[in-house]
């Protein structure tokens, strides 16, 4: 088990360093003279070259990837915000607690909401509650989160005014932002949650449960949905990915100082450093949920424990 | 047969299975019973409505689509049709139990085989967990599995194994009637003499009663009291081993007995029965065999025949035996 | 002979799901609200009362009524002409972004899946690079890298979710790659690229049209995210996301111009995942519950 996850913890390292790649090049291409941008419009034209000499930004482009990637590894500095002039990584880990309470709020919602009603939904399966969850399902996977946070804002804001509509400093704050980003997500581990237990249901040792004698709630909380859990593990572990990147939109619209939002505001004040440090903050937060995710496997399937051994 | 006092009798139970694409009549109008201490084969083909008859029984028809139409399941004297759930509850597992046809889908893959077999007794008997998963572990020992392995997880055992843990599951609670779904037809030949006579051993061992499905008239030969023999929902054919093996009435059952090789007749070919099972959401009209009835005279196309008792004890459904 | 024979099985088969489509009510749904939007995209020239950049500063914020069915915006354009001819944009991007991805994305995974070995290796880490990257986040940096505007958003969103295709392509290669037809076909001397493009590839369709048909339906939530932080589509041209972008200021006193952009991005996404369920139990019906 203990060389599983030190295997997987070797294998983050390829990845990030792909990620930091594609991250890189990314900025590399984007039209607009960091120098410039840096000194500002009215610097004279000499200046601004000298300053691109003294950043290395005429060096040829693996020269300034292998540049950034060491400066990475040994220093973990991905550079200054253009705009601060702090360290990237100041910038984002002042605002990185604020995306993480967000999304996991976000996951919170959606598990709270998506499992039991899943396995209501598979237990009274074409009942009148499984057609309007699923409806209701279906339209949270179909509503743009960004439009259903303003819908929110205006009925429990404007017109009810019973939360606010921004901030994310108290727990009154948070509702909204928490039920805006978890809400497709909560769609769709119901339907997942639906699905795998009416697989699960079907199962034969679920048949030798009853004959044993088991109530039926023991028989659905315990033997089915231990099993059915697996599945629904994995769609939990990416919609938590899907919440660190939907955070963007929700930071926006409710004026949360999150590194989603710092994110959009440095891609609009062209501000390469930062862009680079919160999508390479954010992948590696994905990628470690992942890792913890396929551990948790483990616990609940015996199966995938003895493969990992 | 002898005075043995009854423990189960079914009457005229009748089981269908409602789909969108028709009525599948699983069991139509069976009566049979079984005394203290008996087994009975219930013989068929596939889909002949042996397992429906034992979920009937144990009252885990999937319903939908299921659906147990009439009848009376008479357990000790207690019409288990009209109980409640709670009342089944306390017998299933405990008074009457059963073991499944595949041990390699039966378990639970998530839970350690004690965890399996102590769950049962913890429900019906009134212990603590520690005990309870001591008396897993003798019953474990009981069917041939060493108590260590008791924490060991269903992948990690083969599948005679795996039928093994499915026999302590159903034995933990020294049910009075034990239905045993072809119990070995998913294990390999050798290993399913041995499944075949732990059944044995264990059956006279507890003086369970035991209802034996199976397709297999070996099978019968080897652990079985009293047979049913069953074609398309219908018993066709009801009487003891002996009378069954040394005459045999109906035609279907013959049939069955000139599709079994033997090695001491020097039979030149096989005489399978010709045709094959009716598709079960359309049966034919009168007697469900008589398309494939090699003795089919025109009324068996019209009525169904009425079981007749043509010796003691031995009932057969045929319109051969009705006008004598 | 041969080759005659399985075209005619196939060709049953897609009237078969067909036949199964036709008695689902809710694909049936999607498909009606599906061809609508493609009806209005196709005629929005004819249907739209107005043009969908006729300002009119006299006429600005007017509310939901007779004369602007869904009322006027803040540079007084008739919100619901905005809407039809956004039904076009919000059409291409998610047509163009899935053919994108589909085309990329299946053919890597098709050539990891039947090659296998290091070059299965080698696309399959680079999916996961990808992967690791939260969709919307990657769109968004493409957007940037590249530019705001319709082209760069499509393959934004296109790149974006190239990974999912890849690896469903591989994952029913590899289960069709060994199945006897193949060596038949390889016995008869057919060579790889005529076995991919021939037997593969088809047997293979099913997952891939059921994820594409899901995959336009998150490729225009996408987009529409893209234009909300004014990455996407910019103004005038009626984007939906925009459009509700910029009637965000005024939700507190004129609901109207965020709500109704909103609303006809979910009525879409709703019908393309009616349709798109529909569409897998009809293809599979083993998955259907």
């Amino acid at each position: 088990m203990h060389k599983y996850i030190l295997r997987r913890l070797l294998m983050l390292i390829p990845v990030m360093l792909g990620v930091s790649f594609i991250v890189f090049t990314m900025m590399y291409i984007t039209p607009g003279d960091p120098a410039r941008i840096m000194l500002g419009e009215s610097a004279p034209t000499e200046e601004v070259e000298k300053f691109r000499e003294e950043l290395g930004l005429n060096d040829p482009f693996f020269f300034q990837y292998g540049r950034f990637v060491k400066n990475l590894v040994i220093h973990q500095d991905i550079g200054r915000s253009y705009t601060s002039k702090r360290p990237v990584t100041i910038e984002i880990l002042s605002r990185f607690p604020n995306t993480l309470k967000l999304a996991t709020l976000g996951i919170v919602v959606a598990v709270v909401l998506g499992i039991p009603t899943g396995i209501i939904s598979a237990t009274k399966q074409y009942s009148i509650f499984d057609n309007a969850a699923m409806v209701a399902a279906l339209l949270g996977v179909s509503m743009p989160n960004f439009w259903q946070g303003l819908m929110l804002i205006l009925l429990f804001s404007v017109h009810l005014g019973w939360l606010p509509s921004s901030g994310f400093s108290s727990y009154k704050e948070m509702i909204l932002p928490a039920l805006t980003l978890g809400t497709s997500s909560a769609a769709i581990i119901t339907r997942m949650t639906r699905s795998s237990m009416l697989e699960v249901i079907r199962q034969d040792y679920i048949r030798t449960a009853r004959a044993k004698g088991q109530t039926e709630s023991v028989v659905i909380n315990r033997h089915a949905l231990k099993n059915a859990l697996i599945p629904i593990v994995t769609v939990i572990g990416l919609q938590f990915g899907y919440l660190l990147g939907g955070a963007v939109l929700t930071e926006s619209i409710f004026g949360i100082s999150g590194v989603g939002r710092l994110m959009v505001e440095s891609i609009n004040a062209r501000n390469f450093p930062v862009v680079q440090g919160g999508v390479l903050f954010i992948a590696l937060t994905f990628s470690i949920v992942n890792l913890m995710v396929d551990i948790l496997y483990s616990f609940l399937d015996p199966r995938i424990k003895s493969q990992y051994k | 047969m002898t005075i043995n006092q009854k423990l189960l009798e079914i009457k005229n139970l009748t089981i269908h299975y409602i789909t969108d694409e028709g009525t599948v009549h699983a069991v139509e109008n069976m009566s049979i019973e079984i005394g203290k201490g008996e087994t009975l084969g219930l013989v068929g083909e596939t889909g002949a409505g042996k397992t429906t008859t034992a979920l009937g029984i144990m009252q885990l028809v999937p319903n939908p689509p299921g659906k147990i139409i009439g009848g009376e399941i008479i357990y000790e004297g207690e019409n288990l049709l009209g109980k409640s759930p709670a009342e089944l509850r306390k017998i299933r597992g405990n008074n009457i139990s059963m073991i499944f046809q595949d041990p390699m889908t039966s378990l639970n893959p998530v839970m350690t085989v004690g965890e399996q077999v102590a769950e049962v007794i913890k429900l019906h008997q009134k212990v603590s967990a520690a005990v309870a998963m001591i008396k897993a572990q003798d019953m474990l020992e009981t069917v041939g599995i060493p108590e260590e392995r008791h924490k060991e997880y269903p992948h990690q055992f083969s599948g005679g194994m795996r039928q093994r843990v499915v026999i302590a599951i159903a034995l933990a609670c020294n049910p009075n009637l034990l239905i045993a779904d072809e119990p070995t037809t998913a294990l390999d030949v050798t290993i399913q003499a041995q499944v075949l006579n732990l059944m044995k051993s264990l059956k006279e061992e507890f003086q369970t009663s035991m209802i034996m499905i199976t397709h297999d008239l070996g099978i019968v030969a080897e652990i079985c009291d009293k047979v049913a023999i069953m074609y398309a929902g219908n018993v066709v054919e009801y009487t003891d081993k002996v009378a069954l093996f040394t005459n045999p009435k109906h035609p279907y059952t013959i049939g069955l007995f000139n599709s079994i090789p033997n090695i001491e007749d020097d039979v030149e070919k096989l005489k399978p029965i010709q045709g094959l099972m009716p598709d079960p959401t359309n049966l034919p009209s009168g007697c469900p065999f008589h398309p494939r009835c090699p003795k089919a005279i025109n009324v068996c196309s019209k009525k169904l025949p009425k079981p007749i008792e043509i010796a003691k004890d031995h009932f057969v459904s045929c319109i051969l035996y009705s006008d004598r | 002979m041969a080759d005659v024979k399985i075209v005619k099985k196939k060709r049953s088969q897609w009237m078969e799901v067909w036949r199964r489509l036709k008695q689902n009510k809710a694909a049936m749904i999607g498909l009606f609200i599906i061809g609508v939007l493609v009806f209005t995209a196709i005629f929005a020239d004819f249907i739209a009362p107005e043009g969908y950049d006729d300002q009119d500063l006299y006429r600005r914020f007017i509310p939901p009524g007779s004369k602007h069915i869904l009322g006027t915006d803040h540079l007084g354009r008739d919100i619901l002409s905005r809407i039809i001819y956004g039904s076009r944009i919000s059409l291409q991007v998610g047509f163009i972004a899935v053919g994108i991805a589909a085309v990329i994305g299946g053919t890597l995974g098709a050539v990891a899946g039947y090659y296998g070995k290091r070059l299965d290796n080698m696309i399959m880490r680079l999916m996961d690079i990808l992967l690791a990257i939260p969709s919307i986040l990657l769109a968004i940096s493409i957007v940037a890298a590249l530019g705001a505007n319709l082209v760069n958003v499509m393959i934004a969103v296109g790149i974006a979710s190239i990974p999912s295709y890849a690896r469903i392509v591989r994952a029913s290669v590899l289960t069709i790659k060994d199945q006897e037809f193949i060596e038949a076909a390889r016995a008869i001397g057919a060579d790889d690229f005529r076995i991919i493009i021939k037997h593969i590839i088809p047997n293979a369709m099913a997952p891939i049209i059921v994820q594409a048909t899901l995959g336009v339906a998150s490729a225009i939530l996408s987009a529409a995210g893209l234009s909300f932080i004014g990455l996407g589509i910019q103004p005038p041209n009626p984007e939906w996301g925009a459009m509700l972008s910029a009637g965000r200021y005024y939700i507190r006193d004129h609901w109207h111009i965020a709500t109704f952009p909103g609303l006809a991005i979910m009525i879409t996404i709703f019908g393309l995942n009616l349709f798109g369920d529909g569409l897998r139990d009809a293809l599979d019906p083993r998955l259907k519950n």
